[in-house]
């Protein structure tokens, strides 16, 4: 072997381990070092002050800012944080940059208005960045319809959500549904047939299967809350009728002349308690309930999205 | 266009190829790629935006990377390899050296930006599967980075023509910086007064207006562009880069080169 191929053969060995024994190191020190965050890196919360910074190339800052809100929610969410002190910042900042960029406000303000964990807790918030964006982009009808619906799932301010569903209408090419639901909003805000409503369209008009998932989710618990009010409605006839509770749901399915017992959107029977009480099998199971949850029940931290998008 | 011109940006073209310049290609297609398959598992609904931003982005800042860092050696690296002596002595007047420089410069990088466009559009069908009529908003994209190309490499054969190698890039460097900002600079003329105003004006008009070249975010947002802006920015580049030239020619013409 002459003294260049000798040369040759052992850089090429202490590239080779140099290389591998870096990577394993790596992992080890990734392991011991506690995970960087967000948190950390939001030096600067100035959306002018980057603007600047970005010599004219606010498109491109604008995407790296976005990418960051998504994986700062997304992280945080997974890990049951329930604080979300950043979120805010990062997306004003994002808006800023790029007041076109519509996803920062559709998704923006789903991750900001909800109560934690599903979300910041930052209704007023979310309203504010909605408003930005009708600002800058009073064409976009979506805006109007996506601001109505935090009034009316976050604030119950049905009031709000009818006018600003009314100025949606007024855009050129916006969804007839908005006039419908202006219409709901003013009339029968607080009934079912109108959230049905609302959670149906969001299901039928996003291809986000995160989005589809939690609007069968509340259309699951709407169904839920049907059920066990007609229920038990149906217990306390059957009291005034005989003077006592039904012993069973198969004694009170026979007096209300129903064809089976009453099963929840999974097929499982609803429960009645001795004391009359209707409650789901498996209250787990359903996100976002209101009613049928024996008492004391705490859901889980996190919610469990079943994919029933399929 | 004297032949001895063409003969020297051929020349120029020639030795930027040789400097490996178009390697930079390969680090664009690896970044424009990956961006293109990564970007939709860590954000939400922004593939195309992130492909057109970071397409035309990087195909802006690769660019006046280039236009400044091969455009300051132009003159001085002649000057310190003494063939500009040689060249000189032939019956090559000095104006047409510079103009020839320019060229072979500005022909580099307009190859260099073909073959990213490619990729750009590559990136784009790859996300979105598919053309639609506003995509052929990128092709003015496009030009107006071409347009600040021929703007920055003027700048930089102007320093080039009587200034060091460093100093030059820091200064064309600053010019692109001030450039981004040339809107702010007319605000800011705007509400000073007396001698303050007409020196910020004067400067506010003198630097180079890179912030009305630069319709990436509105092209990454499809949204249309008037020809008058097209047709405006094409003269305003032409006459700058004219300007800039020509006073490097008046430079270049009075340098002692002893």
């Amino acid at each position: 072997m002459t003294a260049a191929q000798r040369t040759t053969v052992i850089a090429s060995a202490c590239l080779a381990i140099s290389t591998l024994a870096c990577i394993l190191l790596l992992r080890h020190i990734d392991e011991i070092r506690p995970q960087a965050t967000v948190d950390d890196a939001l030096f600067v919360n100035s959306p002018k002050m980057i603007r600047r910074t970005s010599l004219g190339f606010d498109g491109m800052m604008a995407c790296i800012y976005w990418t960051r809100t998504v994986q700062y929610f997304g992280e945080r969410h997974f890990n049951r944080e329930l604080t979300y002190n950043e979120l805010a910042p990062l997306l004003e900042i994002t808006t800023t940059l790029d007041p076109q960029l519509f996803p920062a406000y559709q998704f923006g303000a789903s991750f900001l208005a909800p109560a934690p964990p599903n979300g910041a807790g930052e209704p007023d918030r979310a309203i504010e960045l909605m408003k930005y964006g009708i600002q800058h982009n009073p064409n976009n009808w979506q805006l109007y319809y996506n601001l109505g619906f935090i009034y009316y799932t976050e604030l119950k301010d049905y009031k709000k959500a009818s006018e600003v569903f009314e100025q949606g209408v007024e855009v050129p090419g916006a969804n007839p549904l908005l006039k419908v639901l202006a219409a709901k909003m003013a009339g029968h805000a607080g009934d079912r047939a109108t959230a049905r409503l609302l959670w149906s369209d969001t299901y039928e008009t996003n291809h986000d299967s995160y989005v589809r998932q939690n609007a069968v989710e509340h259309l699951r618990a709407i169904q839920v809350d049907e059920d066990v009010t007609n229920l038990q409605s149906a217990v306390t006839r059957f009291g005034e009728r005989t003077g006592r509770l039904p012993a069973s749901m198969s004694e009170l399915a026979a007096a209300e002349h129903l064809p089976r017992i009453a099963v929840d959107p999974d097929g499982r029977p609803y429960k009645l308690t001795p004391e009359g009480r209707i409650e789901v099998q498996n209250p787990d199971d359903f996100n976002f309930l209101t009613k049928g949850m024996p008492p004391g029940y705490k859901p889980p931290a996190l919610p469990k999205f079943h994919d029933h998008t399929r | 266009m004297s032949p001895r011109m063409l003969y020297i940006a051929f020349n120029t073209f020639r030795e930027a190829v040789r400097d490996r310049v178009l390697y930079n290609l390969i680090a664009f297609a690896l970044l424009l790629s990956g961006a293109a398959i990564f970007v939709g598992q860590i954000s939400i609904h922004i593939e195309r935006l992130v492909v057109v931003n970071l397409g035309l982005t990087a195909v802006s800042l690769f660019g006046i990377v280039i236009a400044i860092f091969i455009g300051i050696g132009l003159v001085s690296k002649e000057i310190e390899k003494r063939t500009l002596y040689t060249v000189l002595s032939r019956p090559v007047r000095r104006w047409e050296f510079i103009v020839g420089k320019f060229l072979g410069l500005a022909g580099t990088l307009i190859v260099n930006t073909f073959f990213m466009a490619i990729g750009v559009f590559g990136a784009l069908l790859y996300v979105a599967h598919k053309f639609s009529a506003p995509d052929a908003l990128i092709l003015v994209a496009l030009y107006f980075i071409i347009l600040e190309f021929l703007i920055i490499c003027s700048l930089a054969l102007l320093f080039s023509s009587f200034s060091s190698p460093l100093l030059s890039a820091v200064f064309a460097f600053s010019l692109f910086v001030i450039g981004s900002f040339a809107d702010d600079l007319r605000g800011f003329a705007a509400l000073t007064h007396g001698a303050t105003r007409w020196l910020a004006t004067a400067a506010a008009y003198l630097v180079p207006n890179f912030s009305a070249l630069n319709v990436i975010s509105a092209v990454a947002h499809q949204q249309p562009l008037r020809s008058q802006l097209i047709l405006q920015n094409t003269l305003y580049a032409l006459f700058y880069t004219a300007m800039v030239l020509s006073a490097a020619v008046l430079i270049f013409e009075r340098r002692n080169l002893k």
